[in-house]
This record gives C-alpha cells, sequence and structure tokens, in this order.
C-alpha cells in the first residue's frame, strides 16, 4: 500500500534499508548464537546518520518525528529486532532529556546521541517494580553539590553498552506520584556498575543486564526536570517511545511473511506448490491481512503523537498492543508454513517467533497496556 | 561520427529497430542519429540501402606495419619458477608463427634466468631474450614496463602475448599506452586472419554474456593477454634448436620508484585447483557449508579436489582460492562436477575448458545444462550420496 | 591529501543480453550502477581523508547520466563530482579512455593520490588504470588489498598477486587500483544523500580539456570489435531423466569410459 511518504521519509527507508540487507542480515544468526552485541552496526548506524533522527535540528539532528523513528525501526527489525532494539533503547534512553531536560544538558549529551558517537539507556523496571513501576526503591539522596544513587535497576537494555543512563530514582518517597526523579547517570561515575549480562529467550544479540548504584555520587546538575517529576517524565517517556516498539513488530511481522510466502512457492509437496493449497493460502492472507491492519495503526499513532495532542496514551498504547499481538501470531505461522524446516536454526524463523515474544511484554506488558486503554475510554466517555 | 546519406535513406526504419540504444530514429524521410550513438556499427550493418557509414579522423600515427614482424611471448618468473602460463603462451604463439610464416621469440626478465632458456625453446621459442638484473629480482610494475617497452621498440615484434596474471595484467596496459599500441585483455581464443594476417582476438565481455572479436588495424604491436589454462602448452620437443640472447638494460631503464617491503606467500590452501584433474564444485544450491563435506567425499571418491562458485565463496562456505570464475581462477580439468551451481556465466567462463562437465541441479531450466556434457535434474543432497555408494561399488 | 577516485556507470552486467537476431545488445530493463570496484576505491579515499584529511574529487566519462553514479559517490563521502562527457568520447577503447582521464586529470589540477577499481564489469580489461598511470607518469601498484600507511609522501599498500602478495611502497603522488577485499563500504548517510542532491556537478568537454580529437573516441582507439557474438552451447549434451537412482545408473555408465 502507499502510504504517500516524503522524500525525507523515503531517504530514511532506503537508507534503513540498506544498512538492513548488507551490514544485518548476513550477520544475524551469528550474533543470535554467540549472545553478540552488535557494536559495528550500530557504528555503521551511527555513520548512515540514523541516530540523529530523533534529535532535534538545534542540537545537531534531523528534527524528525516519532513518524520517521517509526519508519527507521521497522526497516532494521526487518533485519532483526535484537538490533534495532539496541538502537531504540538508545532514543529510549534519552528521551527523558528531550522532554525534560534544561538547556544546558541538551547540549551536553543530544549531539553526541545525534552523531552515535555515544549512546543512551533507560533505566527504571527493579526486582519489584516491572509493571508496578511506583514500587521502584532506587533511592536519591542530595549531600551538598551531590545527588548518592542507591539501588538496582534490572533488565535494563543496552546496559553495560551504553554511556549514558536515564535513571528513575526515589527522591521523596512518602511524596507517593510526586516522589520519584530522573536522573542521569555516565559509565564511569563513581559507585556505579554493572551486573552479568543475561541470557535471553530472544533479542539476544541486545544486552540486557543490572545496573548497580552503590553511594553512586553524581553532580546536582545531573537532575533532569523538576524534583518529583519523575513519573510524568516516565509517563511521557513510554508514551512517545511506545510506536517505536509497534514497529518492531511490523518490521518482523514482515521479515516473517517474506519467508513463509518465498518457502510457500519453493516447497513441492503432493506435486504442486505448498502456496496453491488453500490452507495454506489461508494462513498467508491472515498474516498479510493483521499485518497491513498493523502498519496502518501504527503510522496512524505516529502521526497523531506528531502533532503533539493533549492525549497520547490511547494510540500509543493501542498500536503497542496489536502490532505486537500480531507479531508474535505472524512469527508464529511463519514457523508453521515452513513446517519442520521452520523449527530448524538453518532457518531464520524460529529467531523471528523467539524474537517476537519480548515486543508482547516490555514497554509495559500489553495487559497494562490494555488497562491504559480501559482507563482512557473511561476518561473520554464521562 | 555515425553519417547518413539523405539520398539513400528510404527512412525504413531497419536501423532504428535494430539500435539498442535508440541513438538512431526515423523523423519524416530520413533517420536522424542523437547522442546516445555508441558507434557500435550495428545499424550499418543492416542497413538495406547501405545509407549509414561510420567515419573516422585522420589516424594520428600511421605505423608501417611491415617493419614488425614475429610473434613475441612476455614470460613471467617468480619465486623460482616460470609461470606456467607462459609455456602455453608458447603453445599457442607457436601455431600464430607458424601460420604467419614468421618466427617465435620469448621475453625473460629476472635476477637470474638463464637456467630456463632450454625448456622455452623446447616449448617452442626460436630466440630467447633474457633479461638478468639484480633489479629485476622482485617483480616492480615500473622496471618490468620499461624492459618490456624497451625490447618492443628495439625487436618490433608484430603480436606481444603475456600471461593474464597479476603481473601480465599490470603491465602489458601500461607498456601499452606507452607506445601506442592496442591490447586486448583475457583472450580465449587467437587466430590470424588469412586475408592480411591480422591477429583476431576474441574475448568475453559483459561478464561472458557476450563474446567479441577484437582487431587492432593500425597500430603495432597487437597486444594480448591470455588466462592461464585457457591454451594448451605444446608438447615440449627438446631437440629443438633456439638462439639464447642477454639483453642489456641501461641503468636509466632499471630505474625504480618502487620499493618491495615484503613478498607473501599464501600458505594456507595448498591446493591448487588449477592443477587437478578432476573437480567437484559447489555453488549457491548447497545452501550451507555442510554441503561441501558432502563434495569432499565425491571428491575423494574421483580422486579430485573441490571447487566452489562465487555465491558458495561470498557465503563464507569455502575459501577464496577455490573459487572458480570470472573473479576467480580459471580451470580446465578433464572432469568437473557442478553441484548446485546455476550456471551464471561469470562461473561458466571459468570453468567451460573442462573435457566433460557434469551438472546436479534440481532447477531443469538452469543454464548449467546448456554447457553440461551429462546433466542430473535432482536434489544433489539426494543424488550426490547415491552417486558417492554407486562408485564405491564399483570400486570393489 | 588531494585524492582523486575514477568511476565508472556499468550496466549490471548478469542482465545484459545478445538479440540473437540483430546482435546488438539489449539493454533494456537494465539497472545502471556504479561499478562495484570503484565503490571500494571511493571507500577508500574516504577513509584516507577521514584519516589524513584533504578532499575526494570523483571523476568519471560518460554520457550525461552518468551524473548519478557521481551523487551517488558524493553521498558516501566524496566532496566533488566531475563529469566529462562528450558525443566525440563514444566508442573509446582503454587506450582512447586512459587518455581522455589524463587530460581531465591534468586540467583538474594536482592530485596526491589517484584510485581507481581493478576492472569495470562490463569491459573486464583492468587496463584503464596502468593507462592513466602511463599518462601520469606516476608509480602505481594493481590489485590493491590493504593500505598499510600514508604518509605526506608516500604511500604503503599490499598488493595481490597470484601466489599471495607482495608489500611495496610508492613515492606520492601515485596511482592504485583496488580489489574488493579492502574495504567494506559504507551505507550512504542522510547528510551526505542531502548534500548529494544540492552538489554541484562539473562538467567538461573534450574541448574543456584540450583533448586532440585523434586519441579520443572511435578515432582514438587502437583496438577495434570486428564481431560480437553469443556464446555457443556445447554440442554434446546429454540431460537424464527418471527417478535418483536411474539417473545415477545412467550417469556413472557414461562416466566409466572417462574414469
Amino acid at each position: 500500500m502507499d502510504y504517500f511518504f516524503t522524500e525525507q521519509q523515503q531517504m530514511i527507508i532506503d537508507t534503513a534499508r540498506e544498512i538492513t540487507n548488507e551490514k544485518i542480515i548476513p550477520v544475524r544468526a551469528e550474533l543470535d548464537e554467540k549472545n553478540q552485541f552488535p557494536r559495528e552496526i550500530l557504528h555503521d548506524i551511527a555513520k548512515a546518520d540514523l541516530f540523529s533522527i530523533f534529535v532535534p535540528e538545534e542540537y545537531g539532528g534531523l528534527g524528525g518525528g516519532c513518524y520517521e523513528i517509526v519508519l527507521a525501526l521497522e526497516e532494521l527489525a526487518r533485519g532483526c529486532v535484537g538490533v534495532a532494539t539496541s538502537f531504540a533503547a538508545s532514543a529510549l534512553g534519552i528521551f527523558p532529556v528531550l522532554y525534560a531536560g534544561s538547556e544546558e544538558q541538551k547540549e551536553r549529551y543530544l549531539p553526541d546521541i545525534a552523531s552515535g558517537a555515544r549512546w543512551a539507556a533507560f533505566g527504571l523496571t527493579e526486582a519489584n517494580a516491572g509493571s508496578d513501576a511506583s514500587g521502584i526503591r532506587t533511592t536519591a539522596v542530595l549531600e551538598g553539590d551531590e545527588w548518592v544513587l542507591n539501588g538496582t535497576k534490572q533488565w535494563i537494555t543496552n546496559g553495560g553498552e551504553s554511556q549514558i543512563y536515564t535513571i528513575v530514582a526515589l527522591t521523596d518517597p512518602h511524596k507517593g506520584a510526586r516522589g520519584a526523579s530522573i536522573f542521569i547517570v555516565e559509565d564511569g561515575d563513581p559507585g556505579f556498575s554493572y551486573g552479568k549480562k543475561e541470557d535471553k529467550m530472544g533479542i539476544r544479540s541486545s544486552s540486557t543486564r543490572e545496573l548497580i548504584l552503590k553511594d553512586c555520587r553524581i553532580p546536582k546538575d545531573r537532575l533532569v526536570g523538576r524534583r518529583g517529576t519523575g513519573f510524568i517524565t516516565v509517563m511521557k517517556t513510554l508514551d512517545g517511545s511506545r510506536p517505536g516498539i509497534a514497529s518492531l513488530g511490523i518490521g518482523l511481522a514482515q521479515a516473517a511473511l517474506d519467508e513463509a510466502v518465498t518457502y510457500a512457492k519453493q516447497r513441492v509437496q503432493f506435486g504442486r506448490p505448498i502456496i496453491s493449497f488453500q490452507a495454506v493460502q489461508h494462513i498467508l492472507a491472515d498474516m498479510a491481512i493483521q499485518l497491513e491492519a498493523g502498519r496502518a495503526l501504527v503510522y496512524a499513532a505516529a502521526r497523531h503523537i506528531d502533532q503533539h495532542p493533549k492525549d497520547m496514551s490511547k494510540a500509543s498504547s493501542m498500536c503497542k498492543v496489536f502490532a505486537t499481538d500480531m507479531a508474535m501470531k505472524v512469527t508464529t505461522d511463519a514457523v508453521q508454513v515452513l513446517g519442520g524446516y521452520g523449527y530448524m536454526k538453518e532457518y531464520p524463523v524460529e529467531k523471528m517467533m523467539r524474537d517476537a515474544k519480548i515486543l508482547q511484554i516490555y514497554e509495559g506488558t500489553n495487559q497494562i497496556q490494555r488497562n491504559v486503554i480501559g482507563q482512557e475510554l473511561n476518561k473520554e466517555y464521562s | 561520427m555515425l553519417k547518413i546519406d539523405k539520398e539513400k535513406c528510404t527512412a525504413c526504419g531497419v536501423c532504428e529497430a535494430t539500435c539498442a540504444f535508440g541513438a538512431i530514429v526515423v523523423k519524416g524521410d530520413c533517420a536522424e542519429v542523437n547522442e546516445s550513438c555508441t558507434l557500435c556499427g550495428a545499424c550499418v550493418d543492416n542497413c538495406p540501402e547501405a545509407a549509414l557509414r561510420i567515419e573516422i579522423v585522420d589516424k594520428r600515427t600511421q605505423v608501417d606495419k611491415d617493419a614488425y614482424a614475429g610473434i613475441m611471448v612476455f614470460a613471467e618468473y617468480r619465486h623460482g619458477s616460470v609461470a606456467p602460463v607462459s609455456f602455453e603462451l608458447l603453445g599457442v604463439g607457436r601455431k600464430l608463427a607458424d601460420k604467419r610464416g614468421t618466427g617465435l621469440s620469448v621475453v625473460l626478465p629476472g635476477g637470474e634466468v638463464s637456467r630456463f632458456a632450454d625448456a622455452l625453446i623446447a616449448a617452442g621459442a626460436d630466440t630467447v631474450y633474457l633479461v638478468e638484473d639484480p633489479a629485476l629480482q622482485q617483480f616492480r610494475e615500473d622496471l618490468y614496463a620499461a624492459v618490456l617497452e624497451r625490447v618492443i621498440r628495439e625487436r618490433k615484434p608484430e603480436v606481444v602475448l603475456a600471461g593474464a596474471t597479476a603481473i601480465g595484467r599490470s603491465v602489458m596496459p601500461y607498456v601499452a599506452t606507452a607506445i601506442d599500441a592496442g591490447l586486448t585483455a583475457d583472450c580465449t581464443g587467437l587466430e590470424i586472419r588469412e586475408k592480411d594476417g591480422m591477429l583476431l582476438q576474441t574475448r568475453p565481455a559483459f561478464g561472458g554474456n557476450i563474446m567479441a572479436t577484437i582487431e587492432c588495424p593500425d597500430t603495432r604491436p597487437q597486444m594480448a593477454t591470455v588466462r592461464p589454462k585457457v591454451m594448451a602448452p605444446a608438447e615440449p620437443d627438446p631437440a629443438r634448436k633456439g638462439e639464447v640472447i642477454h639483453l642489456e638494460m641501461e641503468p636509466a631503464v632499471l630505474q625504480s620508484r618502487i620499493e618491495v617491503l615484503d613478498s607473501v606467500i599464501n600458505e594456507a590452501d595448498k591446493v591448487n585447483i588449477q592443477e587437478v584433474e578432476t573437480l567437484v564444485a559447489g555453488g549457491r544450491g548447497l545452501d550451507s557449508a555442510k554441503g561441501f563435506a558432502l563434495l569432499r567425499e565425491l571428491a575423494a571418491e574421483l580422486g579430485g579436489a573441490v571447487a566452489a562458485s562465487r555465491a558458495a565463496v561470498d557465503s563464507g562456505w569455502i575459501p577464496y582460492p577455490h573459487q572458480v570464475g570470472q573473479t576467480g581462477k580459471t580451470v580446465s580439468p578433464k572432469l568437473y562436477v557442478a553441484c548446485g551451481i546455476s550456471g551464471a556465466v561469470q562461473h561458466m567462463v571459468g570453468m567451460q575448458s573442462a573435457e566433460i562437465i557434469v551438472a546436479i541441479n534440481r532447477d531443469a531450466s538452469a543454464p548449467i545444462f546448456n554447457i553440461a556434457t551429462y546433466g542430473v535434474v535432482g536434489d544433489l543432497y539426494e543424488v550426490v550420496p547415491q552417486l558417492i555408494r554407486r562408485l564405491q561399488e564399483i570400486r570393489k | 591529501m588531494n585524492i582523486l577516485v575514477c568511476v565508472k556507470q556499468v550496466p549490471d552486467a548478469k542482465d545484459v543480453r545478445l538479440d540473437p537476431k540483430t546482435n546488438t545488445l539489449a539493454r533494456e530493463g537494465v539497472e545502471s550502477i556504479m561499478n562495484p570496484f570503484d565503490r571500494h576505491a571511493l571507500e577508500e579515499a574516504v577513509a584516507i581523508k577521514e584519516q589524513q584529511g584533504g578532499t575526494v574529487t570523483v571523476l568519471t566519462m560518460g554520457p550525461p547520466q552518468a551524473e548519478s553514479v557521481l551523487r551517488e559517490a558524493i553521498a558516501c563521502g566524496a566532496d566533488d563530482g566531475v563529469l566529462i562527457s562528450d558525443r566525440a568520447f563514444a566508442g573509446a577503447d582503454t587506450w582512447a579512455t586512459a587518455y581522455t582521464l589524463a587530460m581531465a586529470v591534468q586540467a583538474l589540477g594536482d592530485f596526491d593520490l589517484i584510485l581507481c577499481g581493478k576492472q569495470a564489469i562490463d569491459g573486464d580489461t583492468a587496463q584503464v588504470g596502468p593507462g592513466l598511470a602511463c599518462r601520469l607518469r606516476v608509480p602505481y601498484a594493481t590489485c590493491v588489498q590493504k593500505t598499510r600507511q600514508v604518509t605526506a609522501g608516500s604511500i604503503e599498500v599490499e598488493r595481490m598477486m597470484d601466489d599471495g602478495y607482495d608489500v611495496v611502497r610508492l613515492p606520492l603522488p601515485a596511482l592504485m587500483t583496488v580489489v574488493k577485499d579492502i574495504n567494506e563500504p559504507r551505507v550512504a548517510s542522510l547528510k551526505g544523500k542531502m548534500k548529494a542532491k544540492k552538489a554541484e556537478i562539473r562538467q567538461l568537454s573534450a574541448t574543456d580539456i584540450g583533448a586532440d580529437p585523434r586519441c579520443i573516441g572511435l578515432a582514438g582507439s587502437p583496438t577495434q570489435v570486428v564481431r560480437v557474438f553469443s556464446p555457443e552451447a556445447r554440442g554434446d549434451r546429454k540431460v537424464f531423466s527418471g527417478s535418483v537412482a536411474e539417473q545415477v545408473d545412467q550417469l556413472v555408465e557414461c562416466l566409466r569410459a572417462h574414469l
């Protein structure tokens, strides 16, 4: 379907596509097998200026919006969701600075992010705070000119690979919703270290680690936004980044559909290519329908968000739920179409199925998303 | 310039239909040519009225072609031996010289190379020009080119042949430019034209999709490089007699601006697929590196070695020294078994002179079946194991 | 450092066929691309520029549409593009091409390093690089697989040979032709693409470069194509049929005579 992209959008798509075809696809199986972080590929992505998409022009970026990020991520995810996640996580990590940071903070960090010289990561989740973000226990105490942070963050994407971390910590535990703030912790800050790298079911090229803050001392100017606005910034960050996750699902599902159709045309059983059997055709048709519906919803949500509306939570959550549930189904169906071959690591679809699962879980589980949508509907109709 | 005779032109449109570039178009009652014309001459050949011709301005040099005589081979010495291609060139050179009724000479530059003179004469040379100097021990572009240029200017051969090797492909074009001579690279065929003694050079173009025959009508010498293993060396005749001449070069000729700091030989892969009589080659159809284990078994059964298409090498399934084709090696074994190779022209250019070609491929329309002596349409993972078993049975 | 890269726009060779009826090249529907070897030459030039500072100029001899490879080169890091185009260049063989390029290089000024791809995938001759070096009277190395060191006055490279490689040092100015092993070309960046869109491509004609008409185009070409034809299919061919076991039996029977 023609989505009438602008010239700049088409340029972004073409560039991301070239990266996927030339740099990601040839090595994705190896990265998955070896649990290896795609450092080289992120450098190629940086050289191609893709990191600059989400940074405003005045800080050395291209000044693109949610739609442009979605288009780039979709193409990269078609190559490998692990690689695309590593790229997306840097955007996620720096969003708090983009939304709530001071001028000085933006000038200090955004140019390096735009050039890909440094990467970011977002530190919210803890052992006791997944869906219930308010359950975080990491604290930040002001001592003279320094903030002292204590606590452990869990399952942080790009943990140990990025240089810039936006950490959510409690500054006033008794103040409830106004009790948290966001801080920038940099690799090398005293008292900041990393845990072991997690061994995951999928997106294995993405590095997932604990962040350990033990009397981590950082200068006062590392506070992002006003004290106590932490959870508000977190909500805005997640609202803005959910379409990106959704587009990972779109790209992944597209890759799975491509493999399934190509295979079905080649595989001959009972004297005919299996695509000529209705049972197979119907599976492929449903995959294609759901994929296109998901794509249209993600693009619509992204365009909506780029208008800076008052309410973006519902659109953002809807596209995330739909696209990621769809990606899980489409990748599973792709394995089914490839049959025994689909189950073998020699073929790319089993990895795609393993990669899909996390999309339904991180950035807010799809159950939490449905809560959000339900609550929004409630508000809308009052 | 393409010239159109307006009086002869009948606007029939044959030229327009013939032109692949859309460069000549009938407008009104006459054909007109535009800037896309590449002077290929197709329309000229096809015009029923002979209304078209290609006009060439004055030539810059009119060489006295009669002053040039003899066939000369530029031989290569490296790391202790004369390259086999030099002997292959003497084989075809001898035939050309005999056809032309003239002599065959060979130039061999190097540090100390006089011990090879006898073998070169036995291979067909009438005269061996040795250019020996310590400066020539290591290959350096500027020195070897200067030597060849000097020898050509002094001896005036009408034809100069060299191997299309790293050395030949580097030196010959430099010399051709320096002496204003025509050079044709990677020739697969060399012949003398009956009526005027001109050298006709045939070579593949567009990756081998097209064959072209080329001549050098006005310049001398006519220069050509030939790939190793394309021509056959003559049976060496130790009774042959010839002259050995040591050529002295002035110090000015032996000045080089290039320093050779090191010379590294690839030890990694000792097998030279060009020297083996049977090759079992694998391509994209293997689907993975594991296929080569199977091909190695078949190769062992046939007493041969394993080769590969570019697709297999690019996929990292087997190292580059095994690659056959336009960007790999040219081979001419007795038996070449192509497994899962579609037969892209770039591959065929590297193996089409094999005596017997067996193709195994699941796609019946694969181009490889056009040149295969024997073709098996099937899955190589089914065919090859059965083939191995049958061969083992026969051995017992 | 002032670096010059010579590039060529070529048809994607695998798609070109000969029309058997008219004996002409059927080039319709065939994409035009930057010669793959030249892409590697460009990447090497840009990498050296990033290390040493300087500029990268890309030069091509071709019809007006060849401008697109110059823009592609700028998107991948080149600073300027120059197109030499003239009807008089038509029909040029490698001798005339090397002459034309040399005249253009001399018209453009002084360069410290000139890079070319090893060969163009349409002509496959690998002759223009050395010919150009001869005309410009610069030392050269062909089939370079690695640049080891670049200083203000010299370049040290690995030059591929049939049995391995040699390490050579050349004084600058020098010319190199490169093979694909030398590097992994980068993907054109967004900023590069935008720069390429706006770039002004200089165009030079035969008179602009002071070319002698007897040395260019068909007139300047010592080699001439006499005949063009499709490679012949082999005569003695046999494709077996039947089950795999049956085909294998038939094949082995045929091979026994030869084994």
